[in-house]
């Protein structure tokens, strides 16, 4: 095992950086758009509302690599060129702002209903008491869960090893391939993960019992 | 359209309910067993037995925080080096029950937590032994607040045995893959094809769970 850190630490720290590096994107991205679906999910307009359960039914019920796959090997072919990296990404955002949307959406309905009556009563427009009022509060309620997304999201990102994303997967499978000692690289490769992931939890459970 | 109604020939859509079979079968296998022990599991955590349940809870924290594809890869290329060489299939099902029945127990712990602590006190002091109240009153309660989250949990099993094509298992995914890689113009039938399939099996489940809640709650 420490002669797999010793040989190819490179390839492992390539690897590493580039997992956090694609979950980090994809977590920005996800929860700009996993906000805006809850958002339209709670507001009046009925047409808003259907556009957004129709995404968040539709990409929590398809694999995560059958949406990564999609857009690997259909848009390049109608599109664009794109890397196997930038189609990880993608896929991974589009897979995950579902989840968070759902995620927020309890947290914003989690919000006592008087708090948008009040704020709209003082003459703030729905956006502006969405914007100042509700979302701030509702997103202390969502911090655990959400925490628990990006967990989901970075064990996730490990579908680039489909696409040739050089991630930590797939670079762990470029060195128990070329090393041939299989079980020692997938034990290197599993702690590397545990280093992000398992801190991360205990956080989310610790805020979790703060807060409740 | 026309690569549409060639792509959706009997021999191609038999083919893909082919691997659809494979992914039910092996759905199924994997739900049964990390429902089982999952269970065993969530609850020796929760009874807080000396050394063994820190313990076994380690193990968990351990396995969940993984990506289940490297567990995936761990029983299929890792376990041979131990002597033991399972097919696609069953390191498939391996590498899922080991994954999921963490994740599972993790859910009946919580379920058990959220429980009224009055419902164990009660049952204690109306003369039942203490593993008599967990079976007779605190799970049948439990089971009722665990399943939205244990379905949306078969749901993802559902969706991951896709991960699986990495290791040659046959199905939908794989089979899918088999076919547009004979035909270009097969590529986008193909992806709407598994999205639809995908969807209905899980989306059924989803549908399921939520009148299940409805009749319990």
């Amino acid at each position: 095992m420490i002669a797999i850190f010793h040989n190819y630490g490179g390839l492992l720290l390539q690897g590493f950086g580039q997992t956090l590096l694609c979950s980090v994107i994809a977590l920005f991205f996800s929860l700009i758009i996993g906000s805006m679906f809850a958002i339209f999910e709670t507001t009046p307009i009925k047409f808003l509302r259907v556009i957004a359960r129709i995404y968040i039914e539709v990409f929590r019920n398809i694999p995560l690599l059958v949406i990564t796959m999609f857009f690997f090997v259909v848009i390049p072919m109608f599109v664009a060129k794109i890397s196997g990296f930038a189609a990880g990404t993608i896929g991974l955002t589009i897979y995950t702002s579902a989840f968070i949307a759902e995620t927020v959406r309890a947290g914003i309905q989690s919000v006592d209903p008087g708090q948008m009556e009040g704020a709209r009563a003082n003459g703030l427009s729905f956006w502006q008491a969405m914007r100042y009022i509700v979302l701030p509060q509702a997103f202390r309620y969502v911090i655990p869960p959400l925490g628990n997304q990006f967990i989901n999201l970075v064990k996730n990102s490990s579908v680039l090893a489909f696409v040739a994303g050089f991630d930590l997967m797939y670079q762990g499978n470029v060195i128990a391939s070329d090393s041939l000692s299989t079980m020692s690289t997938y034990v290197c490769i599993g702690i590397l993960y545990l280093i992000i992931t398992l801190p991360l939890s205990y956080w989310m459970r610790y805020l979790e019992k703060k807060l409740a | 359209m026309k690569d549409f109604i060639n792509a959706y020939s009997w021999i191609n859509i038999h083919y893909l309910l082919q691997g659809l079979w494979i992914t039910v079968v092996v759905s199924l296998a994997s739900i049964a067993g990390s429902y089982v022990i999952g269970s065993v599991l969530g609850i020796i955590r929760y009874v807080n037995i000396k050394v063994i349940s820190p313990l076994v809870g380690l193990v968990i924290d351990i396995i969940r925080n993984l990506p289940l594809l490297l567990i995936i890869f761990f029983t299929y290329f890792g376990l041979p080096n131990l002597g033991f060489r399972p097919s696609s299939v069953w390191a498939t099902i391996l590498a899922m029950v080991v994954f999921e029945s963490t994740m599972i127990a993790e859910i009946v712990r919580s379920g058990i937590i959220a429980v009224d602590p009055g419902q164990m006190e009660g049952a204690r002091a109306n003369g039942l032994t203490y593993v008599q109240a967990l079976r007779k009153i605190i799970l049948p309660q439990a089971m009722k607040k665990m399943i939205p989250a244990l379905v949306s949990q078969f749901i993802s099993l559902i969706k991951d045995t896709s991960l699986a094509t990495i290791i040659v298992l046959p199905d939908l995914m794989h089979n899918a893959q088999i076919v547009y890689g004979q035909n270009s113009t097969y590529i986008l039938p193909m992806f709407l094809m598994l999205a639809i399939m995908y969807f209905i099996v899980c989306y059924a489940l989803s549908l399921v769970s939520r009148s299940l809640e409805k009749r319990m709650g």
